[in-house]
């Protein structure tokens, strides 16, 4: 047997049940009724999980997009500074967010999709929701005709197989929203763990280190100064004294430090 | 006859049409055989082609079965065998 058959086949099968629930039609026409009342809500729920799965890895792609930019203006700066091994440092995590980004995107176009497939799917339940509701009525009392009853038939295998495509349709955006809660739980975890920078976590050590870099240069030159006051000058204590109040005010603390170590040469 | 096609709707087609449909679900049995997913893709674009060019989409509150129901378009051959396999997967 073909696998459209198959596939139809099963579709049949979910419809019959409904069929064979109550003895009397008109009961099933109600049964049925409601439970497309009850799926219109669920698919309703589902939309809704599905855009908060999407606004969350919207937020998450910001968030990347921020750090990466972050990377940027660092590496630049590291560059300034001839910090080949800082910026090497900025752009292999800019880089590994970079990739994160894309498969979010992708992750985010999937979602999206599903989205504008779900709420087309209950615009059609909808519709079908309103127009079964008049003819119910309807059929209900014109039961007693047999062509009557077939009818009846028809319209619950009809509303049942749609009620079997749309669970189908729910079932499987069910399935994506999870994985993709699963992906983002971890992705979360990622950027806490600092593995994947966040803006505010890891670089800070890169931070830390491109900031002496613009310190160390500023202390270099008190210290060069420092020297040459003490070798090139007079050596009168009191002109020895004279540097060393100078070097208290200095940012670091290698300068003082260096002073005695100048006097007990001589 | 009635076709639906999985999250997308029905389609009335035409009954001399059925032939071209049983000749695409051929392919399209084999590919899910075969197991391979590429060939699994363009044989159910072809089925579904054909029958969104030949079928009158049916309007959103028509109410009635289907002859055939045919997998939604992105559908995989992973998640076509589930549901081939279990009948449970399909709710309602």
């Amino acid at each position: 047997m073909g696998l459209m058959r198959r596939f139809s086949n099963i579709f049949k099968a979910k419809a019959s049940k409904t069929l064979d629930k109550y003895e009397d039609p008109r009961e099933t026409l109600d049964y049925s009724y409601e439970r497309t009342l009850e799926m219109l809500q669920k698919m309703r729920r589902a939309v809704a999980d599905v855009a908060t799965s999407r606004k969350r890895i919207e937020l998450q792609a910001q968030q990347l997009q921020r750090s990466a930019a972050k990377l940027e203006g660092q590496a630049k700066q590291a560059v300034s500074q001839d910090r080949e091994d800082l910026a090497r440092e900025a752009l292999t995590r800019r880089q590994a967010i970079a990739t994160q980004l894309t498969d979010l995107q992708a992750q985010h176009d999937q979602l999206k999709a599903e989205e504008a497939r779900m709420v087309e799917a209950s615009q059609r339940l909808q519709a079908k929701v309103d127009s079964f509701r008049i003819r119910k009525e309807t059929m209900k009392a014109n039961y007693t005709a047999a062509e009557a009853q077939t009818k009846v038939n028809e319209a619950i295998s009809g509303i049942g197989e749609e009620m079997g495509d749309v669970g189908l349709a729910m079932q499987r955006a069910e399935d994506k929203v999870a994985q993709m809660q699963a992906r983002s739980g971890a992705l979360d975890e990622l950027m806490a763990s600092g593995a994947l920078d966040d803006a505010s976590m890891s670089s800070d050590r890169l931070q830390a280190e491109l900031d002496r870099g613009f310190a160390e240069p500023a202390v270099e030159a008190e210290l060069a100064r420092l020297r040459g006051e003490l070798t090139g000058g007079s050596t009168t204590a009191k002109q020895l004294g004279a540097p060393g109040d100078d070097a208290a005010g200095a940012p670091a603390a290698p300068a003082p430090a260096e002073a005695p170590v100048e006097e007990e040469r001589r | 006859m009635i076709v639906r096609i999985s999250g997308e709707g029905q389609f009335e087609v035409p009954d001399g049409h059925v032939d071209e449909l049983n000749r695409l679900d051929d392919d399209l049995t084999k590919a899910v055989d075969s197991g391979d997913d590429a060939q699994f893709r363009g044989a159910l674009e072809a089925l579904l082609a054909s029958v969104r060019t030949v079928g009158q989409e049916l309007p959103a509150d028509w109410i009635g079965p289907s002859d055939l129901v045919l997998p939604s378009p992105d559908a995989t051959i992973h998640e076509v065998r589930e549901v081939l396999g279990d009948e449970g997967l399909i709710p309602g």
